[in-house]
């Protein structure tokens, strides 16, 4: 007797517990290669996963086996040229043959020395990101009334028959019975002790009228206890629903770079890349992140992403105009109640002189106030110049909520972005 | 006969196609007196597939790593192309639970349906190894038990204890068998019923072995005489246990003085799955070849009848001969002898044997030869396993057919010697080496509890019985680090050649660094 089911619908990824328990166990192992991958990657690559080698004798699963050394017999097939007592010299790399036999599940051997597999894109920024924090994640509440979900909210007397709740229902029921059928019985009990007594007497002096009135009594009893209904719609429960607003999770992160003719293209793509990881980041805390991209020379301009990254510019630099713009954008599009408002600047520190001044007015008097994090990279290898010291001023105002720091070379990315998002101990 | 139209050509399938095969390969395998256990079989996708896998097979698991590292492994193999993933997976259950892969061709399934349906299945129910050691009606329920005592425990005492506990069982649990003691089957149900008794049985009993006050009374009488300074006689009440006991995780989970009773509970649960998948290290060759000289009749009997076509059934010959193909040694792809290979090679010559027997046969298996081929088959599948299988009926055709020969390698001697090829002197020899190869107490140390000093510094010490003089390998250390996770206290192992020590081992590490 045979039959066929069809599971190809039951899910799959049964496996996802242990894969993930594997993962949990070798986390320091994968960490050290996904950062080396993280430096070595090209910043379009992060959307894909990550082969990840480890170490076969670190995840090895020791059993008792033979080592080397010993007498042992091999037997092999496919014998052409030895006879009976042929003298060999002995293979190098020792081993040969099979001698200690394997059990089959094991993969150890082979002469494998790294255990190579996959992490899934989202495993691998998991453990990018893993140890990071969004400073100032803040749920701002939507008025929006589309944003509602259904959350179960306590027992109603009254609802839909879809929603009862069985078990609360019967509960209910069960405590209406007893409550009901307690005073029938005990005055059934009592009628039926009397009668009892009644009957225990002498045939003589039993009063035959009695008998008859309290048999009649215990009938009407036990009609009424079974009248009890088994369940009444009083009894009846549902689970209620009510309509929650949900918070709204969303986020807007404007990516403010300077063009100006100081910048080169290798400037630019690092700073790519940061906004790239930041980017990332942003997206695995919100369900919905905006891009604005906003550039600067002189003048500062909102482009798009193509452009933002790859027009040449010439000319001088005036920061300000690029956060004047920011603030504009915000005003008009990012009501800050419901958005997050992350600001990354990049930039080679360059600015007119009595600008950076400017910056810094714009900064704390407006922008910071609604801002969930600022953060600045200056890629540069040279000495600070005035933004970066009118920046300092700004970060010692708003310590938590702003944060600089200076990149020299690509390697310097992740570093800097762990060090400006690291987990704040509490 | 009559030849009749073809069930369906072509690669694809569906179920009715799928069933009515079934219907026919079960029909001449019946012809056939193959006795299985009812089917199931289940149509899955490769992810699916992979799960399986990676899970041993087993449809339910508790959790660990160490499956999640074998589905990573087998994942990266496949993503690769290094590996087509294994055809087929059947487990010994009842119903026998086979897996059918959604991508496999008309041919894949209709083979598949014999190899594991048929072959498989009616290995597992007529095997002796497997009649003893498992019980295919409570596998499954057993295992859900186990995946859900072990998730418990997560939830009571943490993910991490229940872990590092399981890892120090796996690295033991080819030694959690009585090799030479008949099991009693249990159902699960009952297993469950009985869990929370026998922890607290356990534990008394436990309490029992180690109690520390000694106990006055005859002791005391009878040994009072002259012990110098050990008045009470207490150390000269023998070894405990008296004898050496092989099933490592039994001594363990009965005696390990310091392991709570759910952690007695969790190394009895792997010990028992240890014990279930035991007739399946010794049956390899035989079962692989059971299954594959099945699917092979069946196949042809099939085409015989007119059920397949020709595009079938030539491509199952391609199928089927890359299956059975055996490297020769010294081939790049050579990885040890082909089960498949040698299984179907020696089903296919005892047929031979019993139907068409040669002078050579005569002598070599007047038993057999001339007889009934179908007896003589299921006589051998069903009182014998490898080692023992290839002891009685490896042929010198078959020894011929593989060029089998064996070498000597012994590190006393800087050269290898071969000691046999495929000859009239070799035969004898040949298969007497091959079927010490398959032997698992020759494959695996000999490893078993010597002694458990109860009176003293509650040491643990083991005896491995070292065999022609080949030691144990590094991972020696790491498992006596989990054999003392378990046992709680230093745990010792001495290498015993003719009588003699030849090595010691100890954890944790004595002080001065002194053995190696």
């Amino acid at each position: 007797m045979s039959y066929f089911i069809d599971r190809r619908a039951n899910a799959k990824h049964k496996s996802a517990v242990n894969r993930q328990r594997f993962l949990d166990r070798y986390r320091t192992h994968i960490k050290r290669s996904v950062e080396e991958a993280v430096n070595r990657r090209s910043i379009t690559d992060m959307q894909h996963g990550e082969k990840v080698s480890i170490p076969t004798r670190d995840i090895s699963e020791p059993v008792f086996q033979h080592g080397q050394g010993g007498h042992r017999s091999i037997v092999s097939p496919g014998n052409r040229e030895f006879d009976e007592g042929d003298r060999l010299r002995r293979p190098s790399g020792g081993g040969g043959g099979d001698g200690s036999g394997e059990g089959g599940a094991s993969n150890q051997g082979e002469g494998m020395d790294e255990f190579a597999f996959s992490l899934t894109r989202d495993e691998f920024l998991d453990f990018v990101f893993d140890g990071l924090e969004l400073p100032h994640l803040e749920r701002k509440q939507l008025m929006d009334l589309e944003e509602v979900k259904p959350v179960r909210s306590g027992i109603t007397r009254d609802g839909v028959p879809s929603r009862i709740n069985i078990v609360r229902s019967m509960r209910e029921a069960q405590a209406r019975r007893i409550a009901m059928r307690a005073p029938i019985r005990r005055a059934l009990r009592e009628a039926m002790d009397a009668l009892e007594e009644e009957e225990r007497k002498d045939p003589v002096l039993r009063n035959p009228s009695r008998v008859q009135e309290l048999k009649a009594e215990i009938e009407r009893l036990e009609k009424r206890l079974e009248a009890v209904p088994f369940i009444d719609t009083y009894d009846l429960r549902y689970n209620n629903l009510v309509n929650q607003p949900t918070p709204s999770n969303k986020a807007v992160m404007f990516c403010v770079m300077d063009v100006s003719g100081s910048m080169t293209q290798s400037h630019k793509d690092i700073a790519k890349r940061f906004f790239l990881l930041l980017y990332l980041f942003l997206e695995r805390n919100y369900e919905k992140v905006e891009l604005v991209f906003v550039r600067h020379h002189t003048a500062a301009k909102e482009v798009d992403e193509e452009e933002f990254f790859y027009s040449r510019e010439t000319g001088g630099t005036i920061v300000s105009s690029a956060l004047t713009l920011v603030d504009e954008i915000i005003s008009d599009r990012y009501p800050p109640a419901d958005w997050n408002l992350y600001v990354a600047q990049a930039s080679d520190g360059d600015n007119w002189d009595d600008d950076s001044t400017t910056c810094r007015e714009v900064l704390s008097k407006s922008l910071m106030r609604k801002l969930a994090y600022f953060t600045y990279v200056e890629i540069t290898p040279h000495a600070h110049q005035a933004l970066w010291e009118e920046y300092e001023a700004v970060e010692a105002d708003f310590p938590s909520r702003f944060a600089m720091r200076q990149i020299i070379e690509p390697g310097d990315i992740y570093p800097v972005f762990r060090e400006l998002f690291r987990k704040v101990e509490a | 006969m009559t030849r009749q139209t073809p069930i369906a050509t072509g690669s694809d399938w569906n179920f009715e196609v799928l069933a009515e095969f079934e219907r026919e390969i079960a029909r001449l395998a019946d012809e056939y007196r193959l006795d299985t256990y009812p089917n199931q079989i289940e149509v899955i996708t490769s992810e699916q597939m992979m799960d399986a896998y990676a899970s041993v097979g087993m449809p339910v698991g508790y959790h660990h790593w160490s499956f999640g590292k074998q589905f990573l492994s087998v994942e990266q193999a496949y993503r690769r192309g290094q590996m087509g993933l294994a055809y087929e997976l059947v487990i010994n259950s009842d119903p026998c639970i086979a897996y059918l892969m959604e991508e496999n061709t008309l041919m894949m399934q209709v083979l598949v349906m014999a190899h594991a349906c048929y072959g498989h299945n009616s290995f597992f129910k007529g095997n002796y190894l497997f009649r003893t050691w498992t019980d295919a009606g409570s596998i499954i329920d057993y295992l859900v038990f186990a995946r859900k005592y072990v998730a418990e425990c997560e939830e009571r005492y943490g993910v991490v204890a229940v872990e590092q506990l399981l890892d120090a069982c796996h690295a033991l649990q080819n030694y959690g068998v009585d090799r030479y003691k008949r099991p009693s089957p249990i159902s699960a149900e009952e297993e469950a019923l009985r869990q929370a008794e026998r922890e607290e049985y356990l534990q008394a009993q436990v309490n029992t072995l180690w109690r520390t006050i000694p106990q006055a009374g005859q002791d005391l009488e009878e040994n009072a005489q002259d012990y110098g300074d050990d008045p009470l006689g207490l150390h000269q009440a023998g070894r405990y246990p008296p004898e050496p006991q092989e099933n490592l995780l039994y001594f363990i989970e009965k005696n390990a003085p310091l392991l709570a009773p759910w952690q007695r509970e969790i190394v009895r649960i792997v010990r028992k799955l240890a014990q279930y998948f035991y007739p399946q290290r010794q049956t390899q060759v035989m079962n692989e070849g059971w299954a594959t000289f099945w699917h092979y009749t069946l196949m042809n009997r099939m085409f015989d009848e007119g059920l397949v076509d020709e595009g079938l059934i030539l491509e199952f010959l391609q199928s089927h001969t890359a299956v059975v193909h055996q490297q020769p040694f010294d081939s790049p792809y050579y990885n040890g002898i082909n089960p498949y290979a040698l299984g179907f090679a020696m089903f296919t010559d005892i047929r031979r044997i019993c139907e068409a027997p040669t002078d050579e046969d005569r002598e070599w298996f007047p038993d057999i030869a001339g007889s009934n081929w179908l007896e003589t088959l299921h006589f051998a599948m069903r009182n014998f396993k490898d080692e023992s299988f290839i002891q009685q009926f490896l042929s010198p055709k078959v020894i011929r057919d593989l060029k089998l020969f064996n070498v000597i390698d012994d590190d006393q001697d800087e050269m290898l010697t071969v000691a046999a090829i495929h000859d009239e002197r070799g035969y004898r020899r040949l298969r007497e080496a091959l079927s010490v190869q398959y032997a698992l107490s020759v494959r695996e140390p000999n490893i078993q509890i010597y002694a458990a000093d109860i009176r003293g510094d509650r040491s643990l010490t083991l005896r491995h019985v070292q065999d022609r003089r080949r030691p144990l390998a590094k991972s020696v250390y790491p498992v006596m680090r989990h054999l003392h996770q378990l046992w709680g206290f230093t745990v010792r192992l001495e290498s015993v050649e003719d009588d003699e020590v030849v090595r010691r081992y100890q954890w944790p590490l004595p002080n001065e660094g002194g053995q190696e």
